[in-house]
């Protein structure tokens, strides 16, 4: 599939920004517009490759399937420790501001 | 420089304390210059000292230990703001390993924000410098651990390569630095960058020194579900064996124009040497490695993307002030958090991994590595080991490549594919260039196969 539009625009870039949760200035969308636009030119000449009948490889181990323990519990983080380095806390939770 | 074992003559004439306490005086001295430490964290040193009862094998030497590798209790950052005050609650497994071994453990060696980059220049702390030129980096991501060992501040380091970032940081500052095979060392407590490409590795000036880090922080973790059950077997046994009759495989397209060409005269001194002792050099081909900087360039920006979704101002690190609702916290605590460096990655990984671009970019570049991989295990039927140059100049100046980061990432050009196919890879110092900086040859092997590289880096 030949795909030569690997043209990013900056709205395209503003909307990637929302989904990776980074409230980016305008003008760091319009330098990362600049900055993006050449590598995703460069990335383009994967489009050279024949891949046709090839398997994706997600991991390049050969053991590397359904890796499973038995269902036993071992020695956990307590609560405090777990909560240690929470910009805010309180009664054993997390805080965060409202979500709902 | 001090090796381990000069180190353990003088622990035991000496004895640990006033050995450790001469560690922290001669790191606050050097480090003035080369900057090779986020902090330097002389209490936790001095305190660990006091616990190691000599009788692990590492015992009372000093390892200094990437910024991205959590140790307990002590500042673990990636050198990013986004994990300011961050103490981890628990121990990496290769510091459980260096413990159990009574390393005296270094904290926090510089480094490239969460790992992103080839010259240490994007670290919240501010640059390391290249211990043989300071107007120079030494490389990255892990420039703060090649530095250390360079600069005599310790005689061992680990770090973390995912696409080079150990040996290219080890060819630019003059040391030995190894890769080992994906799935060789527990990633437990590894901060992760990419989940397929990263490894844990070693920094030393020796080999014999390699081989005995590596032997420590080698194993099985069941903690790790992508970590293989195969023995760790005596790597200092191969060190200094013979290689008579060894097939050394050079690929073409490795050996291009664009290399220095002080670095190929200094590898073809070194292939002299290999001839001497009896080696045989064959042409190999692998004939996909011009995709491999794209493809690296997909998969880890889209792995790295999806890791780094959880700092959002939640759990711990930074929290912007500024956030009127939830949303607008992750948003801004982010953005206020990471570099630009992490956000170009994060941006380019989110990309190829949404809905419309998935099968165009992450999808293929998967494929391609399937590709990439076949390559080198055709290339082995052939030959033993794999030699090429690490990289294709040696140090740059600071601030030099900055404003192009194609052309920073185009400097990885022969690390990235052993992190694409999986194999062990190590970078072995050969010389230096007429600016005597140093100048770095990569050996490469099969799977599970790092006596080979300890082999034949040692007849080097």
């Amino acid at each position: 599939m030949k795909n030569n539009n690997h043209n990013i625009s900056e709205d395209t870039v503003a909307a990637v920004a929302n989904l990776a949760r980074l409230s980016l200035s305008s003008e760091d969308i319009k330098l990362f517009q600049k900055q993006l636009a050449p590598i995703l030119e460069y990335i383009a000449q994967l489009d050279e490759v024949d891949i046709t009948g090839i398997q994706p490889t997600s991991h390049v181990l050969p053991s590397m399937k359904d890796v499973f323990r038995e269902d036993i519990v071992h020695e956990c983080l307590s609560n405090e420790e777990a909560l240690e380095n929470a910009p805010d806390k309180g009664d054993g939770f997390f805080k965060v501001p409202q979500v709902i | 420089m001090k090796t381990i074992d000069e180190y353990r003559l003088e622990i035991k004439t000496k004895g640990v304390k006033p050995v450790a306490a001469d560690v922290v005086e001669r790191i606050v001295k050097i480090d003035k210059d080369i900057h090779a430490f986020c902090s330097i964290e002389s209490e936790y040193i001095k305190t660990r000292a006091l616990e190691i009862q000599s009788q692990g094998v590492l015992s009372g030497v000093p390892v200094a230990v990437k910024d991205n590798i959590c140790i307990k209790g002590v500042l673990t950052t990636c050198a990013s703001k986004v994990l300011e005050g961050f103490k981890p609650p628990y121990n990496a497994t290769v510091i459980e390993k260096l413990k159990k071994a009574d390393a005296l453990i270094v904290p926090r060696a510089n480094m490239d924000e969460f790992a992103f980059g080839s010259s240490c220049e994007t670290s919240c702390y501010g640059p390391t410098k290249n211990p043989h030129d300071l107007e120079r980096i030494p490389g990255g991501s892990s420039g703060g651990s090649a530095a250390s060992v360079a600069s005599g501040e310790v005689p061992l380091a680990i770090g973390s390569d995912t696409g080079g970032s150990i040996r290219q940081p080890a060819a630019m500052c003059g040391v030995i630095g190894l890769k080992p095979t994906y799935g060789r060392v527990s990633r437990y407590g590894l901060i992760a960058f990419a989940s397929s490409l990263d490894q844990i590795g070693t920094f030393s000036n020796n080999m014999l020194d390699c081989a005995e880090l590596l032997e420590v922080i080698a194993g099985y973790d069941p903690k790790d579900s992508t970590s293989v059950n195969i023995d760790v077997p005596k790597y200092k046994d191969s060190v200094g064996k013979d290689i008579k009759g060894l097939k050394i495989g050079l690929p073409k397209e490795y050996f291009i124009d664009g290399i220095e060409k002080d670095i190929i005269a200094r590898i073809e001194e070194a292939k002299s040497k290999l001839k001497a002792k009896g080696a045989e050099f064959i042409e190999i081909s692998l004939p996909h490695t011009k995709y491999a900087v794209s493809c690296y360039y997909i998969i880890g920006p889209a792995e790295a993307s999806s890791n780094l979704a959880r700092y959002e101002g939640v759990h711990y690190g930074r929290r912007s002030s500024k956030a009127a609702n939830i949303i607008e916290m992750y948003k801004e605590s982010r953005n206020e958090g990471f570099g630009a460096e992490v956000k170009r990655r994060v941006l380019l990984g989110t990309y190829s991994l949404s809905s419309g671009y998935y099968d165009a970019f992450y999808l293929k570049a998967q494929k391609v590595r399937t590709k990439i991989a076949d390559d080198f295990k055709k290339a082995f039927e052939t030959c033993d080991c794999i030699l090429t140059p690490t990289t294709p100049t040696t140090a740059f100046k600071i601030g030099e490549k900055v404003e192009d980061p194609l052309q920073m990432y185009l400097a990885d050009i022969f690390t990235i594919p052993a992190n694409l196919a999986g194999i062990p890879a190590m970078s072995v110092p050969c010389g230096k260039d007429s600016k005597k900086l140093p100048v770095g040859l990569q050996l490469m092997a099969k799977a599970f196969d790092e006596e080979m590289l300890l082999r034949v880096g040692s007849a080097i």
